[in-house]
Parts: C-alpha cells; structure tokens; sequence
C-alpha cells in the first residue's frame, strides 16, 4: 500500500501510451465541455460514459471518466464568469467575483486565472495523492454525523460574511434557502413537509433549478430594465493577467488547495460545498476584503483552486476505502466494479499499475487542461460584447436547457423561474442572494447529520460539544457569528448601507 | 448572422424530423431509450446491481437504458414518483422489498400503495448481516448481546440504510430476540453507512450480505440473518445457528408505473430473466455475494402479498404500527 517512486514511473509508463493520451485527452475535453453547460453536471457526463466500459481497458476508461470529474471543475468558471451563469453548484462564488471582473472588461484576466488556479490546485492534490494517498485516508471516516452537522453548521456561518453589512437581509435570505431546501420528504422517515398536499412538491426543489434562476434569469431581468446593450463595452486589452494578478492570488491558490483536498477526503463534501468554505476562508485572509463581491481576483481564485482539490482528494477514499465523496465518485465506483475492480485498501496490492497509471495520468491530465483552455479564453471574452438583445435570449435558453436536464422534469423550469423572480426582488430591495444559495446547498446533508446525531445521543444537543472536532467546528461558527453581530452593533444603522452586498 | 439563422433553421429540421420518427415507431415497444431509475444513493447495493445489468440490458431490450437517481425519504420519493409517471414501460424504478410494503403500512401517506407498483421481476436478494469493526472487541455474536445487555438501553448504536428497511427490521428483530435496545440510525444508503461503521459513529452496522465481501478488510461480520449459510461465505453463521431468530434480508428487483400494459411488462420481465441469466452478469452477482433470484411478474406479485402478510404481523409484535 506504500509508495515507491517504481510503482509511479511505471504508473507514468502507461499513462503515457497513446492510447491512455487519446482517451485522457477525450476525457479533459468532455469535461470542460460538461462544465462549460450548466445543468449537465459531471455526474451526467461519466454516466452517460459508463457504457463505453464495455469496450475499453479498464485503465483507459477509468482515466478518461477521472478526467472528466476533474475537467468540469475547469470549465465551470467559464460561463459563471462571461455570463453570470456557474456552470455547476461549485462555481457559485466564481459568478459572484467573476461576472464583476467581466463588467469591468477583466474577463480575460478572471478567465486565465481561474483556469491557472485550476491547474495549481489540481497539480497541488494529485502530488498529495500521490505521497500520502493511504494516511490521508483515515481522515476520510473521522466524521460521523455531529462532526458533519458541526461542519455544515459553520458553513451556514458564513452567511454572515456574505451578506456584508446586510446582516438581517441576509439571515431572512438564508432562512428562505432553508426553507427551499425543506421542501418534500424527510430525507430520514420520508414525512412529507411543505407539500400542502400538492404531490409534485413530495419530489423536493432541486437547488441547480435554484441557483440557476437567482443568478442567470435575475441577472437577464436586471438588465432587460437597465436597457443594457452589452455585459461590458470595455474593450478586452489583454487576456492575460497582470504580475499584480497573480502576485496576489498565489496565497489564495495555495491556501484553498490545502481546504479544497482537507475537506475533500469527507464523503459528502461535494466541490459544491468545500469552494464556498474557502472562498469564506480567503476572505478572513485577504488585504482587501472590501473587494469581495466587488470582483476580488484573489477570491476568484480561491474558488476555483478549492473545487479542483476537492475533485483530487475524493480518489483518496475512493481508492483506500471504495467510499464515494460525491456522486461522480459513487459513478466511477460503479465502473470500478464493472471492471471487477475491488475498491479498498488491497487495490494498491493487486492493482498497482491500474492505480498508479490512473494517478500518473491526472498529472498529464491537468496540463492538457491548461493547454486545452487558456486558448479557449480569446474566444470566451469576446461573449461579453455580444450586444445583449442577441445574449439575454440565449442565456434564458441555456438555464432553461440546463435545469431541465438535470432531473428532465418540467416542475423544476417553473420553480427556476419562479426563483429567478424572488432573484430580482431580491436584487432590487438590497437581499443578498449568496446566502439563499448556500442555504439551500447545505440544507440536506444539515438536516441528515442533525437527525442522526439526535438520534444518536437520545436528543441532547450537547453531542455537538463533547466531540472534539465537532466541538471546534462550533466554537468556530460561534465566533464567526458573535464577530458579524458585533460588527452589526458597532456599525449602528447596520440596514441603512446595504448596497454594498449586491448578491 | 445569416449563418447562424441556417443552422438555427438545419436544427429545428432535424429536432421534429426525430420527433415525427419516434412518434410512428411508438407502437413497437422497446422502440426509444428506457430510464432506469435507482431510488438510493449511487454506489448503494440498487445501484451497482443495475451497472451490473446495464450492458446486458441493453443487448436484451434492443435499446438504450439510461440509469438516474432520485432518492430520498428512504425511496419513498422515487417510488411515489413512478405511480404517477406515465405507464408506458418507458420509465421502470429498482424497487425492494421490505421498503415498498413497510412504509405505506407504517408512513400513512408514503404517497404510493404496495401494489399500486407494477411488478416485472425480481432478480437478487441479500440477507442482513451484523458488523462490528475489526479492531472490536467482540468476537461473537454472543461477545456482542452480552455486552448491549450489560449497557443501558439505547446506548449502543447500530447504523443501517433507510429506515423501514430490511436492516431497520432486523436491527428490531434482534432486538426483540435478545432482549438488548440497540438505536437503530438510519443512514441515505449502504454507502453513506459504510463510513459511520469505519470511523467508529456507530457501535455495529446492520448491513447486507454484499459488505461481508466488500469489507472484509475493515469488518468483522457476526451473523447473517438467512435461513442457512450462504455459499459464498460459509464461514459465517446464522443468526439462528447462535440461538436468535432473526431471518431478514432485502430483495431487489424493478417496477413499472401502475396500468403498465401486461404485454409491456412480459417483455421487461423476459429482458430481465435473459439478463440475469447471462453467465458475465451471474459471475459478478456471485462474487459480491448477490443471492440472484429469478421471479418474473406472477411469481414477485406472490412474493410481494406474501411478505405483506408476514410484515404486518412483525410490524405488530414490534409495536410499530398499531394492532
């Protein structure tokens, strides 16, 4: 189970045939491509790929459907950034930098960034795959449900630092999240709630139907009024970004690659959760905070560098234990065991050219991305100057396109428009939006650990304080929340100055 | 511009020409791309059953089958979903029993009936297992009561997927057989229950007979809730080898949305049958301890009144639904 460097180079020795190139690269390209669509997630893309096991060597398939897990996370930022659309649920806080560097003709820069970041971070998680694959595992199951509860607690914590000095507005906004999120059965004894009786509730709301209506369909709105002719009339100098860019998002890269792999190894800390932790986290750390939702690059930077460490670090589990960290990990398990593939700490013994070709290939994988997209960002600039009468209309066919075919049920296009409404109320009187978001990401897997936790210590909440790790979890999100209530006082008329918390 | 107005024009052509295609062959059944749906988590027991079927399953029906998720309410969601889907074969669900007798019978409005759900087949079974982790101190089924009883009531925990589920049941069989009070936690799916097991959440997992291969590494099974020791594992003794009556397991098979035409459903059952007979398909089955069984609609409608009359008395004795 150990490492030796034999085990990699021969690892490299067969990524490197061209077959494994082809399909690597077949894989990086579908994967950007699944990114880029918003709605058609990775989940969908390696499933849809599963199939192709039937007629591919193991390694060959098994590297093409990784690359596709870790491309989406490149592609993401595409859209999220020239459109305001995240092409997944990870990508949220890259619309929220992001989309502002574009309206201010930096989408070149924002682009390049993100894709660098990207690269650095996955670059970063496979060196620690690599080295530490079967210590870093034990880490995986450290958390049972009070440590997830105490951890989804704090991510709801940093509802705080998004909403700016909009405290209230964004607690209201979060509870609204919440409330989505409650929608349909108890994902324990499966009570339904919130139905009013109506069994098309019974099925819950989806939060890509969520996400895609606050953002992309409020944003067309807003612009519509605003007779918007172009997202930016800046003129793109400049695709790539300044020494003062990179200068000051090295720490953010490196800071969030270490939060995207730590929480990577949980199971159920989907990239969708770990970007938003760390973008809190670059936040706490950044010299200009002040910038944040004003098109901070470091913020940018921090999202996209956390999401693909977190795509990395979820092979830990899967390879050491067979546990899948997120749904596009279940996939690849399922694919495994076509293959006879048996996950767990013995596929290191009687697998190793299978597990380390693999491993070797995402070091090639992650500069084919680099090479595949920096390119790529000439051409996705120039979707910002599209006058917006021609863009407005295809941004509400993609978001209509994309929630549909995520559960391919019509239900989930009336509730993304009907949340592309609430968006732009939302919008116009002050709320931040950021908070609903995650509110409405977290609410499942917060309400799943809090059951079980309960159920576990006969109804005392004091399981949450006794348990080391969840202990600190809490200790944390209370600071978090005793510093955001203090600043509130301190700043006296707290709902006077909201516009400075647009989302 | 005008490019893009042809290819706008080239694309409708071809999107109603494919409509207009699908529209005539409709008659012909399988004629389009079934879903296949999976009511729990990927990478649960449902799940891996259908990736193992998949390919075969295509070969069979001549079509493409495409396999999605929808879970939640312990596949309550997925399963009240399919009585309202359109019945027209196209849209089949992985069902199990005990959930889909259970929860309509404990839950009130699970949102479907047990036999609003069209049966087509069922194809495998797994027998309850006991784990404790490796490292725990006990050795035996026996080591394991005598230490719960020793315990106040509650105390010990015994994770498991879903609730109403195969190894909720048999957590409470144990239970009422022993005479111990193990908290039963119910997690998403086996998937998510494995971790708890192996970080030590949860003092025993109450899981299938899949995991005594699965696992081996990391658990220690104690006994196995079958009538007699599964080949596969004949080292491990039943539970009613070590004095505890405790037979319980899940079957695994699909159905189809109520009023699904019976020549519809002869022909997913025969899919089904030729699928679990392929000889690929069987290997894998056996090497991960699936009991494969081979019920077609008759023989699983039987089963399914069967085990509903046998449910309700266990659910009874339990107290879990009022007498």
């Amino acid at each position: 189970m150990g490492f030796s460097f034999d085990y990699l180079f021969q690892g490299f020795s067969i990524a490197l045939t061209w077959q494994n190139l082809f399909w690597a690269a077949v894989g990086c390209f579908i994967g950007t491509l699944v990114g880029v669509l918003p709605g058609i997630g990775p989940v969908s893309g390696i499933a849809i790929l599963l199939p192709l096991t039937a007629v591919l060597p193991p390694t060959s398939a098994i590297i093409m459907m990784a690359s596709i897990y870790y491309g989406a996370m490149y592609g993401g930022s595409t859209t999220a950034i020239v459109v305001n659309i995240p092409g997944e649920a990870s990508s949220v806080p890259t619309a929220i930098e992001g989309y502002e560097l574009a309206k201010q003709g930096r989408a070149g820069p924002a682009l390049a960034i993100a894709a660098i970041a990207s690269f650095v971070a996955g670059t970063l998680s496979v060196i620690a795959l690599t080295f530490f694959a079967p210590t870093l595992a034990q880490f995986a199951v450290v958390f049972g449900p009070p440590e997830y509860f105490a951890l989804m607690f704090m991510g709801l914590s940093l509802v705080i630092s998004l909403s700016g000095r909009a405290l209230l507005k964004g607690i209201i906004s979060m509870a609204l999240g919440l409330t989505a999120g409650l929608i349909g059965q108890d994902p324990l004894t499966g009570a339904e709630r919130l139905t009013f009786g109506s069994v098309t509730l019974t099925v819950g709301v989806d939060f890509i139907a969520i996400i895609v209506g606050l953002f992309a369909i409020s944003e067309v709105m807003i612009n519509v009024e605003q007779r918007l002719t172009s997202i930016s009339k800046m003129e793109v100098k400049s695709w790539m970004p300044t020494w003062t860019d990179i200068k000051q998002c090295t720490g953010a890269m490196l800071r969030s690659s270490t939060v995207g792999f730590l929480l990577g190894l949980l199971p159920g800390c989907a990239p969708s959760v770990t970007s938003f932790v760390a973008y809190d986290v670059e936040k706490r750390f950044s010299k200009h905070p002040e910038l944040f939702s004003h098109g901070a690059m470091d913020g940018l930077a921090a999202t996209e560098a956390s999401n693909n460490a977190t795509s990395t670090a979820g092979f830990v589990p899967l390879f050491s234990f067979g546990l899948p960290t997120a749904p596009s990990m279940a996939v690849l398990l399922g694919g495994l065991m076509m293959y006879g593939l048996q996950p767990g700490p013995m596929l290191f013994v009687t697998n190793p050219d299978f597990v380390w070709a693999v491993i070797a290939s995402m070091y090639i994988g992650n500069v084919m991305l680099l090479v595949l997209n920096l390119p790529l960002i000439g051409l996705w600039v120039r979707i910002v100057r599209i006058p917006f009468y021609i863009l407005g209309p295809l941004i509400v066919f993609c978001a209509l396109v994309g929630t549909y075919s995520v559960r391919f049920q019509t239900f989930d296009i009336w509730i993304m428009l009907l949340f592309g409404v609430i968006g732009y109320f939302m919008r116009k009187l002050g709320f931040p939006i950021a908070p609903m978001v995650l509110a409405s990401v977290l609410a499942q897997m917060l309400e799943t650990s809090l059951g079980q936790s309960l159920l576990i210590s006969w109804g005392s909440p004091w399981i949450f304080f006794t348990r080391p790790i969840s202990a600190v979890f809490m200790a944390l999100a209370f600071l978090s929340i005793g510093r955001g209530v203090w600043a509130q006082i301190k700043a006296k008329a707290p709902e006077v100055v909201t516009d400075d918390a647009e989302y | 511009m005008k490019k893009i107005a042809i290819g706008f024009i080239v694309l409708c052509a071809v999107v109603s020409l494919v409509l207009v295609t699908s529209a005539t062959a409709a008659d012909k059944f399988p004629s389009k791309r079934i879903t296949y749906k999976i009511c729990f988590n990927p990478g649960g027991e449902s799940d891996i059953t259908a990736r193992f079927q998949e390919a075969a399953l295509k070969k069979a029906l001549g079509v493409d089958v495409a396999i999605t998720y929808q879970v939640g309410g312990g596949g309550a969601l997925c399963w009240a979903e399919l009585t309202r889907t359109k019945p027209d074969g196209y849209t089949i669900a992985g069902h199990n029993l005990p959930h889909t007798v259970v929860q309509p019978m404990e839950m009130g409005s699970a949102g479907y009936k047990t036999l609003d759900l069209k049966q087509i087949y069922f194809f495998e079974s797994t027998p309850d297992v006991l784990f404790v982790r490796k490292d725990s101190p006990y050795k035996t089924l026996k080591d394991f009561v005598e230490a719960a009883q020793k315990q106040p009531a509650g105390v010990f925990t015994c994770g498991g997927s879903a609730s109403s589920s195969a190894n909720d049941l048999g957590t409470s069989m144990l239970n009422k057989a022993a005479g111990i009070k193990l908290t039963y936690i119910p997690f998403g799916g086996t998937g998510s229950a494995i971790p708890a097991l192996l970080g030590g959440h949860v003092t025993a997992l109450m899981s299938y007979s899949t995991m005594a291969v699965q696992q081996k590494e990391q658990f220690r099974a104690l006994a196995i809730a079958s009538e007699k020791r599964m080949e596969i594992l004949p080292d491990l003794p039943t539970f009613r080898e070590q004095g505890y009556d405790v037979v319980e397991g899940a079957y695994r098979g699909v159905a189809a949305p109520p009023g699904t035409p019976d020549e519809i459903v002869k022909i997913l059952a025969d899919a089904f049958e030729k699928v679990m007979k392929d000889p690929e398909v069987r290997k894998k089955m056996d090497a991960n301890a699936f009991k494969t069984e081979f019920m077609g609609p008759e023989e699983s409608l039987a089963l399914v009144k069967k085990k509903m009359v046998e449910y309700e008395a266990i659910m009874k004795e339990l107290g879990r639904i009022k007498k």
